[in-house]
């Protein structure tokens, strides 16, 4: 892999993740965290739609009118969305019942939009796409850290197996009612920024 | 380079021609995949039965041939308490609700659900002797944030409580969500749902029910606006206007 493929691609991880860099799309992340199953099916969600999002209106760009273009990128978008939780639906039953709501606001997510704005508009398809599993990865690598800290401190659970055995299970844990909330990332997404400014000093905006 | 794509005719093509084409895909993706989906939505059903009826440990992974051998859906009129003819696979109590033609408004709606469908589906779970050994009963009611709906498993007395399943809810997780903890579930086999008088008597208790209580289960601590809205809906659902009629003529022998 060539390094500019390689910084297209892992890039959007930590050096410019969509959600600790450009604080985009943070709603969602509040919503899906609860649990590390949910949070990774909505990665590989985002991943798909933005991956996709991203060809197909590269392939395109040359002949988008400007006037339109925004709507044209929101229905490539909405269509990709709704094949997405059909899909869910035909496949894993169980999770598309707790996500159904989620997977549908993808279409709101600024990544999705502002990745086929900023990029998909000017680069060649190959690199788009890359591009759309890159920020896909960066929101998810997010996502997962923070579902990691809630579903063990706020359940005891991990991907749904016993870590801290509950009180309420017999055991000795008393879960964290603040983290089984959704407004709880904040904080967690708060930490996370944090660290990575901390790590790369070079992400902290200037006055 | 804006002239020559910028014209209303082009754009007006294009826009068209992106649209034919995302309706195109989304179409395709629906229909395609609509048998599989369905089944997905027939199978959870099905597993959610046999759960409320105690076979879904036999079952073990063969859920459809379990249920297709111990389990009789009955269509029932539920003012009159009469079974009727219908497509039990297709009925969709919530479906019905929303047309006005197929459901009325309750006169004491405590369960929350605004209108209730004129008829619903029951289960009748025989034992491997051929002999019925549950009844489950679909429910739907209001909880704190949205509509919960799951299903009671009764013995064939339709008093002795073999279960509560919830099946669809939005509860808050770790607390009201907390109906679905196999801990609180096992609260329930062996309360009785009515008093000596024949009234519903089933009641959940804030602070914990007293041991021997037979119609007392422990309320969720932190929920009790959904503890609350589970009473309701079994106090709606086996009431006069839920299975009342059908109980009734249940227990007189007129099921047979």
């Amino acid at each position: 892999m060539s390094t500019d493929t390689k910084k297209v691609l892992f890039g959007p991880v930590v050096d410019n993740n969509p959600i600790a860099l450009q604080v985009l799309g943070v709603c969602s992340a509040l919503a899906v965290t609860s649990s590390l199953a949910n949070a990774l099916v909505m990665t590989i969600a985002v991943v798909v739609v933005t991956a996709f999002s991203n060809l197909f209106i590269s392939i395109i760009r040359n002949q988008i009118p400007s006037s339109v273009r925004i709507i044209v990128q929101m229905a490539i978008i909405a269509s990709l969305v709704i094949v997405v939780d059909q899909v869910l639906k035909a496949f894993s039953y169980q999770l598309s019942k707790e996500l159904s709501v989620f997977i549908g606001l993808i279409i709101t997510n600024c990544i999705v939009m502002g990745r086929a704005e900023a990029f998909a508009m000017k680069e060649k398809p190959g690199v788009s796409f890359l591009d759309g599993i890159g920020n896909g990865l960066g929101y998810g690598a997010v996502l997962i850290v923070v579902a990691f800290f809630r579903e063990l401190f706020g359940f005891g659970t991990l991907f749904g197996m016993e870590v801290l055995p509950l009180i309420q299970n017999d055991g000795w844990y008393q879960g964290n009612g603040l983290l089984v909330l959704p407004f709880s990332s904040f904080f967690i997404i708060g930490l996370i920024i944090w660290a990575i400014r901390q790590w790369k000093p070079e992400q902290v905006e200037k006055d | 380079m804006s002239s020559n794509k910028e014209t209303f005719g082009k754009t007006l093509i294009f826009v068209f021609m992106v649209c034919l084409v995302c309706a195109a895909l989304v179409s395709i993706s629906a229909v395609g995949l609509k048998p599989l989906q369905q089944a997905n939505k027939l199978l959870d059903k099905q597993t959610k039965i046999l759960e409320a009826s105690g076979l879904l440990e036999k079952a073990g992974t063969d859920i459809v041939g379990t249920y297709n051998q111990f389990v009789v859906a009955k269509m029932i009129d539920l003012n009159s308490g009469a079974i009727i003819e219908g497509n039990t696979d297709m009925f969709d109590e919530r479906a019905d609700a929303r047309d006005a033609a197929k459901s009325s408004k309750p006169e004491n709606d405590i369960a929350g659900i605004n209108r209730r469908a004129n008829n619903a589906v029951v289960y009748l779970v025989k034992n491997k002797q051929g002999q019925l050994d549950t009844i489950v009963l679909p429910i739907v009611g209001s909880g704190l944030w949205d509509l919960m709906s799951g299903f009671v498993g009764l013995a064939d007395d339709l008093n002795t409580v073999k279960s509560v399943v919830y099946s669809d809810l939005k509860e808050t997780p770790g607390l009201g969500a907390e109906v679905l903890n196999p801990k609180w579930k096992a609260l329930w086999p062996g309360k009785k749902m009515f008093d000596e008088q024949s009234q519903v008597a089933i009641k959940i208790v804030k602070g914990g029910a007293k041991s021997g209580d037979v119609h007392g289960v422990d309320a969720l601590s932190g929920a009790t606006l959904t503890s609350n809205g589970v009473e309701r809906t079994l106090h709606f659902w086996l009431g006069e206007e839920g299975y009342g009629p059908f109980i009734a003529k249940f227990r007189n022998g007129g099921l047979n």
